[in-house]
């Protein structure tokens, strides 16, 4: 599998990254490379072999559905690049 | 004054119990050496007033025979780790002037025993790296130069700063966290001992996250001794993380000096790559030798999928992170970089925030679990990852007690090699020993074993069985005795 140029700058939406003209290339390069090696992964005849989804066999433990922190907002929004009254401002979202 | 610096924890331990010094003494002793070595870039952040604090605390605890079991030990804390009020930056440009208002569960342990810390460690940025030149903060100097030559070299990664830390006594010991070989590698191209411990073993809550299902903290120090010392404070179970697992935290330091006659040690052929060095072969032979004579049994095994561990590793771990790192949006913390709407004001953010190496792990991230690729890639991935842990499955099963494996393919390289710079799987490749143990989710420990020929030090790592650490430490203690400490020239 090998990624184009349109698929490059498609990735970098999905990723929210902001990508210029002239990294394309490169970032092509780079990431054909590292696409190039994974390949290798064929070889593995994985046929009736489940995903490995956690890598200890556990049942993941639960708590009680009750309120045990938190009434401290403006603890949380300490490092917020933007806040009032303990919102985070952001550029606006809905037209 | 620097005499102080070159006790071990468990030697300053003693010292401080009994009153040969204080705790105050010790900590300043390191933070003259700290502002001395200002050039090797360890530290990204000192905390002179905050170290000094908690030393006083802690001389008042062993005055009053309340002494915890790390009592007035200063150590350095990888910049990963959440500290409270203190920056917390994952070395990277995107968590500029982040200030957690909580503790990581793993060091809120070691200050509950009642450890100094004397401040943040450079790492990799987001843990992203095996040199220590991928961080916002600038490259970290290995402390260890070869033999005629001037060249800097690097310390490993992503614990650069841990491992030069403790490899040039500028802290009693650090933390790290180790995702595909971050605490090993580092360890072994600086002398030093670090062990990743199984998965689940230490609390993940309050490191910043880079592959949940890989990550894992664990010590860097200067002798297997420490290392258990400090794995001991560090490990717990812990409600916030569900991952963490509720098994009894051994007193990994008694096992020190016991017998490891009749253990089974497995080497694996598929171990031994194309193009090893010389001195590494014989290094992992003068291991086999040194377990022979103290009574082990050495066999030879196969880990027939060893191969595809590291790119099955870049798939998972950059897939995982690109979930992870969506986080740094410039929203609640961080780096902001103004945008005419919201996308806009998320990618510049990114743009701006995010280092090359780590945008490119999120680009392989988000492709491979990209609508039509997920099941090509990351879910072929973890099928191959369940092949890699059944094959260590059935080598313990068959009696095997650890796993005896070279820990690098090579001793530390030169800063901004080129060879390296031009092709980014050949710096992924010095992860090729270390990799298969997180996707296994085993422990794994390397130990100094050796110089190469130009004088630098190599290591040797050891496999075990799901939480038995204990092991580990017991057969790596071995290997130390037979192999001697390696200091640099400092």
């Amino acid at each position: 599998m090998s990624v184009d140029q349109a698929t490059v700058r498609r990735i970098a939406r999905l990723a929210r990254i902001r990508i210029s003209d002239n990294e394309v290339p490169k970032l092509e390069g780079e990431l054909n490379r590292i696409l190039d090696w994974i390949e290798l992964l064929g070889e593995v005849d994985t046929a009736n072999v489940e995903p490995m989804t956690s890598v200890v066999s556990m049942q993941m433990r639960k708590r009680e559905d009750a309120v045990t922190d938190g009434g401290y907002p403006e603890r949380v929004t300490a490092n917020a690049p933007q806040s009032d009254d303990n919102f985070f401002m952001v550029p606006k979202v809905v037209e | 004054m620097s005499d102080l610096t070159r006790l071990t924890i468990a030697e300053a331990r003693a010292a401080l119990d009994a009153k040969e010094f204080t705790s105050l003494e010790l900590t300043d002793a390191y933070l003259a050496a700290m502002e001395a070595h200002r050039d090797l870039n360890a530290y990204i952040l000192e905390t002179p007033e905050k170290a000094r604090e908690m030393a006083r605390a802690s001389d008042e605890r062993i005055a009053a025979g309340k002494a915890g079991a790390l009592e007035g030990i200063p150590l350095g804390i990888k910049d990963l780790f959440a500290t409270e009020g203190v920056l917390t930056q994952a070395c990277s440009h995107i968590l500029d002037g982040f200030k957690p208002p909580y503790e990581s569960t793993v060091t809120a342990n070691l200050w509950r025993d009642g450890a100094v810390m004397l401040g943040k460690l450079n790492m990799d940025e987001f843990a992203m790296g095996s040199s220590n030149e991928t961080s916002y903060y600038g490259p970290v100097k290995n402390p260890w130069k070869a033999k005629g030559d001037n060249k800097d070299l690097v310390p490993g990664g992503s614990s650069g700063g841990s491992a030069a830390a403790v490899a040039a006594r500028l802290c009693a010991g650090a933390t790290a966290t180790d995702t595909g070989g971050s605490i090993r590698q580092p360890a072994a191209f600086t002398g030093t001992v670090g062990i990743k411990p199984t998965y689940g073993r230490c609390s993940r809550w309050g490191i910043v996250a880079f592959a949940s299902s890989l990550d894992q903290a664990g010590p860097i120090s200067r002798d297997v001794r420490d290392c258990a010392i400090m794995l001991k404070s560090m490990a717990s179970v812990d409600p916030k993380d569900t991952t963490s697992v509720d098994i009894e935290v051994p007193d990994y330091e008694a096992v020190m000096g016991k017998s490891v006659k009749g253990m089974k040690i497995g080497v694996p052929a598929e171990y031994r790559v194309d193009g090893m060095p010389a001195d590494i072969e014989a290094l992992w032979q003068k291991g086999i030798a040194w377990l022979k004579d103290a009574g082990a049994e050495v066999i030879d095994i196969s880990l027939p999928h060893t191969k595809y561990a590291l790119p099955a590793y870049y798939i998972v771990a950059p897939a995982e992170a690109s979930s992870n790192l969506a986080r740094y949006d410039g929203v609640r913390y961080g780096l902001r970089v103004p945008g005419e709407d919201i996308v806009s004001m998320y990618e510049n953010t990114r743009a701006e925030g995010f280092g090359p190496e780590v945008r490119r792990r999120i680009m392989i991230g988000t492709y491979v679990l990209s609508a039509g690729y997920y099941d090509a890639y990351y879910v072929k991935a973890q099928k191959v990852r369940t092949l890699i842990k059944r094959d260590f499955e059935t080598v313990f099963a068959d009696g095997v007690d650890a796993i005896l494996t070279p820990a690098t393919p090579t001793a530390a390289f030169g800063l901004a090699d080129q060879d390296m710079a031009s092709d980014p799987v050949k710096m992924y490749l010095n992860d090729i020993f270390t990799v298969t143990v997180n996707m296994a989710g085993l422990p794994g420990i390397a130990v100094p074993a050796g110089l190469d020929g130009k004088g630098l030090p190599l290591g040797l790592q050891l496999i075990g069985k799901p939480f038995d650490e204990t092991t580990l430490f017991q057969l790596a203690h071995v290997i130390e005795q037979q192999a001697g400490r390696f200091s640099p020239e400092i």
